[in-house]
């Protein structure tokens, strides 16, 4: 599972390190090991992450997306490989998209021999993907001969050859000046003649023929019993085998690649999943068991004023992953398309894996919330990638994803549900795994949606994802009064303080809003408990006001009458001090007038003696 | 290498325009023993069987690897059967002289009248 990086790291342990060196380089680099090899093209140098073999086997770029990174820089150059596999596991097509990339990309004109399908098909095949073989051929970069085997009309008569095919090939070669070549599928020749001894000789001359004239080249080899090809081509070529596997487990199907030798050179040894579509062939070498990856900084608001707020630095950490977990209709999809939709109106890029409903059901909902995210597709920031879970394997799965975002590099990924894959728990629980590592190692955010409101991936298991992520809010209905009410909880957010309160939270046409529960003796009430609630208490307040007021009122009352009394009193007092005064006045006017009435009295007794 | 040939109606074979002519070409790739024998080989039948009204070509690829793949040549020598139709091609020396007829349909011509 877990090889590439592995091996990497093991062999080479100076490289690996380095390659982990700086965040950005981490971000960017989505050929992480291509990016030693990027630089030269083909065929001069290339980096064999061995230190007793390296930088001695030369090597050819495919240019097919992955495998020339779980390849460490390509097919061995100047030699020929053997690509096998059943019918229809894509051979042509790997050859085809070697020699187009060689062509254009690198500068290495080729020849394409077939054996099988006529030029007119093979150009008609792949035009869907966007190469067109007819203007290299015009353009002189790729040469095609048809080479028709045609049993019933060779009789064969005493002593040949097979100097024919060599002069057609090396007409070819030399008449584009071709460094690579594909032959396909070689084995037809099998079929055309009778003497398998002499076409072994032969074949053996001719991978000598292509080492000796330093050609890069291809032969596919259909599958055999037993065996990696029918005729055994595998012991003739011996420098690179590249296996390819369509399997069909589940009645879902998986393309597969395995490199099964390499001489001379280390190289992934799993089992890749790859892709044929649209984009043409691209191998996903998804597995890494490395918690090295950088972290971005910088903190992500959800765009939720009420949810920012739940959390300490004000939204999740960048680069995070992120659980949303809920039953159905607690409105996960809503909440991740309002964190995308404020992340689009930031400028940034999102790209959305929904399983369960197309990108326009999911625009046509978000315009519910009154959230236009038809803008920000329109502006390129927002790409939704569809599909049924039923479509493709685990793997395929994993491998688009891959791809995608490697194509896209979304600052934020959101995949609704994860509770929609379907297959046995540990491969649910080592794809999630690989997906959170896969979108973590390219420090992008990443929000998931669950049915399951536990956390748990299946129906019957209790493998938990909540301890992969980072942070987990959990959506809940609360039932209660014959109504349902949403509720939302933080249950973890890693690296920062978080709220620990259940939040109501209300989807209108205004957004997500948040409101603070009501929590009271009876536990917590939301909906129209909280209203009824907020009804009696604002009843209540009111009766205290009252009750207040006119409490006041009495104690004015009562002042004013104290009041009063303290007047009359007063005036009491004021009349009891004049009364004194006027006493204490006569009093003295009495005193004075006996004074003088017995001053007289004297003088008129002493006249009289 | 062209011989001058003689009319023999035949008028069972094929609407050619010239049914009872053989119009043939010989692959091969310089003057090795192989393609020395064919050509003698050849020349042998055609004087037997194919008097008077046969051409050979003989093509060195050698010289003109671009007519390989006209003619879907891989092994060499290869004697092709241009005329009459249909195409038969003949891979070897030529060494051994019933397969030759055979491939070449010129035994039941011999055969006739």
């Amino acid at each position: 599972m877990l090889v590439l990086r592995v091996a990497q790291a093991a062999l080479h342990p100076s490289k690996a390190s380095s390659r982990h060196g700086s965040a950005s380089e981490a971000r960017l680099a989505r050929p992480c090991i291509r990016s030693q090899v990027a630089p030269e093209t083909s065929g001069t140098s290339s980096i064999v992450p061995d230190p007793q073999a390296q930088l001695t086997l030369p090597k050819a770029l495919t240019g097919i997306a992955g495998f020339d990174d779980l390849t460490f820089g390509g097919l061995p150059a100047g030699r020929p490989s053997l690509i096998c596999g059943s019918a229809g596991c894509g051979k042509t097509l790997f050859a085809t998209t070697f020699l187009v990339n060689g062509a254009t990309r690198y500068g290495e004109p080729g020849v394409f021999m077939s054996f099988e399908e006529r030029a007119e098909d093979l150009a008609a095949n792949v035009a869907s993907l966007g190469y067109d073989l007819d203007g290299l051929v015009a353009a002189g970069r790729l040469a095609i001969d048809h080479v028709r085997v045609e049993r019933s009309e060779i009789e064969e008569s005493g002593d040949y050859d097979l100097e024919g095919l060599f002069i057609r090939l090396g007409f070819a070669v030399d008449s584009v000046g071709a460094k690579r070549v594909v032959l396909d599928t070689l084995e037809t020749l099998f079929a055309g003649f009778n003497d398998p001894a002499l076409l072994r000789a032969e074949l053996r001359r001719l991978f000598g023929w292509i080492k000796d004239r330093g050609l890069t080249a291809i032969i596919t080899g259909e599958r055999g019993e037993g065996q990696l090809t029918r005729q055994g081509l595998e012991e003739y070529v011996s420098d690179c085998v590249v296996l390819l596997d369509n399997r069909v487990e589940d009645q879902i199907t998986t393309r597969r690649l395995r490199v099964v030798k390499y001489r001379g050179s280390a190289h992934g040894t799993n089992e890749y999943p790859f892709l044929i579509d649209h984009a043409g062939i691209s191998v996903l070498p998804v597995t890494s068991a490395d918690l090295d990856y950088a972290v971005p900084g910088g903190v992500l608001p959800t765009g939720i004023a009420g949810l920012d707020a739940m959390l300490g630095p004000g939204g999740f950490h960048r680069g995070s992953s992120i659980l949303i977990s809920g039953e159905a209709g607690t409105g996960k999809s809503m909440l991740s398309a309002s964190i995308v939709d404020a992340a689009c109106r930031r400028g940034e890029r999102c790209l959305i894996f929904a399983f369960e409903e197309s990108g326009d059901q999911i625009i046509r909902n978000a315009r519910s919330l009154g959230l236009d995210l038809t803008r920000h597709r329109d502006r390129g920031l927002l790409r939704f990638e569809t599909a049924r879970p039923s479509l493709h394997g685990l793997e395929t799965h994993l491998a688009r994803m891959h791809r995608d975002l490697d194509q896209f590099r979304p600052d934020i990924v959101v995949i609704d549900p994860i509770s929609a894959l379907r297959g046995s728990a540990s491969t649910l629980q080592a794809t999630l795994l690989r997906m959170i590592d896969l979108i973590k190692s390219r420090g992008i955010t990443a929000v998931f949606t669950t049915l399951r409101g536990d956390g748990s991936v299946g129906q019957d298991d209790d493998i938990g994802v909540s301890s992969l992520m980072d942070a987990w809010i959990k959506l809940e209905n609360l039932e209660a009064n014959g109504e349902r009410t949403r509720t939302l909880y933080v249950i973890k957010a890693r690296g920062m303080s978080h709220s620990n309160q259940i939040r109501e939270y209300l989807l209108s046409s205004g957004g997500i809003r948040l409101i603070d529960a009501y929590i009271g003796p009876a536990g917590v009430l939301t909906g129209t408990a909280r209203h009824v609630q907020e009804a009696q208490e604002r009843a209540a307040a009111e009766e205290r006001r009252r009750e207040t007021e006119r409490t006041l009122r009495d104690v004015v009352r009562r002042r004013f009458a104290i009041e009063r009394q303290i007047e009359e009193l007063r005036a009491g007092l004021e009349a009891a001090e004049d009364e004194e005064e006027r006493l204490r006045s006569e009093e003295r006017l009495r005193e004075a007038r006996s004074e003088t009435e017995r001053q007289e009295l004297t003088a008129r007794r002493s006249a009289a003696e | 290498m062209n011989d001058v040939t003689s009319d023999d109606p035949a008028p069972q074979t094929d609407p050619d325009r010239d049914p009872g002519r053989y119009h043939l070409r010989l692959y091969v790739a310089g003057q090795t023993t192989k393609s020395l024998a064919a050509m003698t080989n050849l020349k042998r039948f055609c004087e037997e069987h194919l008097a008077g009204r046969y051409d050979i070509e003989v093509v060195d690829l050698l010289t003109n690897p671009q007519l390989a793949a006209g003619d879907q040549i891989l092994a060499i020598p290869t004697l092709v059967r241009r005329l009459p139709s249909p195409l038969k091609r003949i891979i070897g020396d030529l060494s051994n002289t019933d397969k030759v007829l055979v491939g070449l349909d010129i035994r039941p011509k011999a055969d006739q009248p």
